[in-house]
């Protein structure tokens, strides 16, 4: 029996965890979907989930009688946070660039 | 200001409308890239003199340093005016030129005709997941890479 610890490194060193999270990455699942795509039974499935949940890595939600999985998003937060500051800014100085080049052009 | 940004989890999506046609919509944003990108953006150790758009396939979008460093941050995949142009973001989610080419993201910015004059600029950027940012790093499970401290720091935080 594997001793399972909430760690980050431990959790994706995991062959089928990782596979876990590359198909969450890919969309949420619910994990009977989750063990048919994977040659490990469902409890198998629950029990890593519960690592990676654990690890911050993956968050739950409940639906109808299921519980959907999903990538935990705040991993990409803070690049999102400054990509999204970066393209606003450029995006708006464009605008005042680009009529102000057009003003100029008539 | 007409700008609107959204974001799903990988890709971060943003739009202006310009009241312009869409030939100079396309070309001021190629042409004159360097009067609108953010300035304080900067992986140069000196100021930038210029940042440049290469306007074609297989050229580079560059900032260059006042004493003529260069630091090229972007590769052009696609230029198609004035519709659209789609090009690499070869910078690490720390602000560093990534030089792993498995590990850039990409932005697509598509030009559509509103009216004759009035173009709306939609850019997206997406596949965020490539850089890495934690994810990548930790698959690896590799300590001590310096590309995503943040990330794991942040990971690092929630074992506490």
């Amino acid at each position: 029996m594997e001793t399972y610890r909430s760690d980050t490194w431990t959790a994706l060193g995991d062959r089928t965890r990782k596979a876990i999270f590359e198909l969450l990455l890919d969309r949420p699942r619910p994990v009977g979907e989750l063990a048919s795509e994977l040659p490990v039974s469902r409890p198998a499935v629950s029990q890593h989930l519960r690592v990676l949940k654990d690890a911050g890595l993956v968050t739950d939600q409940p639906s109808g009688s299921r519980r959907i999985y999903r990538v935990d998003p705040d991993g990409l937060a803070a690049l999102r946070a400054d990509l999204e500051l970066f393209w606003g800014k450029a995006l708006a100085a464009y605008k005042g660039a680009v009529e102000q080049a057009t003003e100029e052009n008539r | 200001m007409s700008t609107h940004t959204q974001a799903t989890m990988t890709t971060v999506r943003s739009s202006v409308v310009v009241e312009a046609p869409i030939e100079r919509a396309f070309e001021v944003f190629t042409k004159d890239f360097d009067r609108f990108k953010p300035r304080e953006h900067n992986m140069l150790p000196v100021d930038i003199a210029e940042s440049v758009f290469e306007p074609h396939v297989g050229g580079h979008l560059y900032d260059r340093g006042v004493d003529g460093s260069e630091c090229r941050w972007a590769r052009v995949l696609v230029y198609e005016p004035p519709h659209r142009v789609v090009f690499t973001w070869d910078i690490s989610p720390r602000w560093q030129i990534e030089t792993d080419r498995d590990r850039s993201s990409e932005v697509e910015v598509r030009f559509i005709a509103e009216t004759a004059q009035r173009t709306r600029v939609a850019l997206e950027h997406r596949y965020l997941d490539r850089h890495g940012g934690g994810w990548e790093g930790l698959r690896e499970g590799v300590g001590g890479s310096d590309g995503w401290p943040l990330y794991l720091q942040r990971y690092a935080a929630l074992l506490r």
